[in-house]
């Protein structure tokens, strides 16, 4: 049945060489853990990727009851977790994979970093991924703030006491930041969702496409 | 008898990978599916009656009657204007009409109308409906108007839910 369906469409769209494209490439045997198992240090990468995914997919279903207004952002947070079936296991997806995508994506610049594998030709790659770095920390900085409770609001505080410490224009960023010269408040918390949900997930798409492109079109790296 | 088909190394292996790959999938898409649907699963909030005028004031005409309920929108608590329309029937009935027009919605008036002064009225596309509540045939409603729930205790004329017809 299937079979028939992917046949029929296939006639017509000729796909198979998209997917073949994308999926159907040899695993070098220095890279597979099933060979040498000291190669599990290849799976990070690939497990980044995977949290993010995580991260993407849950952060969507939790916008479906999360609202960026002071008066009701801690309660809506407080009743998808509490009231919502599975909240609490929806917003742990989002709460721990934030942490955890940061833990991978570190091993990952570990592994990239003692192997050298970020020596010509893939110095390009290197600088996409420390810039993908940046927007996960951005990601991570922005949506800490959203539950609204005391932990968030201080550590947005500090947050932005720090970004206010650069040299010449930080209290500008911190204005822009906080969208207001004074208060951390409203528009802070409406800023921050918007950044959090719209601009770094996009950049962070762009990012991620040029980072696999470029894998693709490079090859990994060696053996040691 | 034809011999057992062998199943190769590949297709053992894909059928087990698909098979994992799907188990995990699913593992994770499960639970966010859930909370998205979960607003079918809540149980409707169980009407409760308020007091909403004194049946005194009540006369064959209809009247109209305002009064607020406390209404809890998920984390969002709030109160909530209702409106009727009751009178006393030839039978010495209450009667209390929901106003919201079976149309589209709109609210509809007791005699807004020139030329019908003994129906309902609603403005927005001109329907209406008898004293009674019925909806008048050939104008845009397709259903009479809800009938709450009366309930009369010391002199106080008490409201549930609308009930539709
Ligand atoms: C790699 C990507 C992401 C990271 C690292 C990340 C990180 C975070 C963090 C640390 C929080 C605070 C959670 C808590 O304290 O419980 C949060 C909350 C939130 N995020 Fe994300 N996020 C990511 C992607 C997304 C995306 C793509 C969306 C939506 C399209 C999203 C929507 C939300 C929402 C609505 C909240 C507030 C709800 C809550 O606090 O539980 N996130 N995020
Ligand atoms: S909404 Fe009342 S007649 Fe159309």
């Amino acid at each position: 049945m299937l079979q028939k369906l992917y046949d029929w469409v296939d006639e017509r769209v000729d796909v198979n060489p998209i997917w073949r494209d994308i999926a159907d490439h040899e695993v070098p045997e220095h890279v597979n853990p099933a060979y040498h198992f000291s190669a599990f240090v290849y799976c990070f990468g690939g497990l980044t990727f995977f949290v993010t995914v995580i991260q993407i997919l849950s952060g969507m279903f939790l916008t479906m009851y999360y609202v960026p207004d002071i008066e009701n952002a801690w309660n809506s947070v407080y009743y998808l977790q509490m009231e919502v079936a599975h909240g609490q296991i929806v917003r742990g997806m989002h709460h721990w994979g934030a942490s955890v995508v940061i833990v991978m994506l570190f091993l990952h610049t570990l592994r990239v970093f003692f192997q050298g594998a970020y020596k010509k030709p893939r110095e390009l790659n290197w600088v996409v991924g420390v810039l993908l770095f940046f927007v996960m920390l951005g990601l991570g900085f922005t949506g800490y703030l959203l539950p609204w409770d005391n932990k968030a609001y201080f550590a947005t505080q500090v947050g932005l006491e720090i970004a206010a410490a650069t040299p010449v224009i930080g209290d500008q960023i911190r204005t822009l930041l906080a969208g207001d010269q004074s208060i951390v408040g409203a528009q802070t918390l409406t800023r921050f969702f918007a950044i959090h949900v719209f601009f770094l997930p996009a950049v962070l798409f762009v990012l991620l496409g040029a980072h696999f492109i470029l894998i693709r079109r490079q090859g990994i790296s060696g053996p040691l | 008898m034809s011999e057992p088909k062998k199943v190769s190394r590949r297709q053992f292996l894909n059928y087990t990978l698909t098979g994992l790959g799907g188990f995990m999938a699913a593992g994770m898409v499960a639970p966010m599916v859930r909370f998205a649907i979960d607003p079918v699963f809540k149980p409707s909030a169980a009407g409760e009656f308020v007091s909403v005028a004194d049946v005194e004031e009540l006369s064959n005409e209809p009247q109209r009657f305002e009064w607020e309920i406390e209404q809890v929108d998920a984390w969002y608590e709030s109160k909530v204007q209702k409106t009727a329309w009751v009178y006393r029937s030839e039978n010495d009935e209450i009667v209390a009409l929901s106003p919201v027009c079976t149309h589209l919605g709109c609210t509809v008036d007791w005699a807004a109308s020139e030329e019908y002064p003994n129906q309902f009225f609603c403005p927005c596309h001109a329907g209406r409906y008898t004293k009674d509540g019925v909806n008048v045939p050939g104008t845009p409603p397709t259903a009479p108007l809800p009938k709450y729930e009366t309930k009369v205790e010391e002199g106080m004329l008490y409201l549930g839910e609308a009930i539709a017809r």
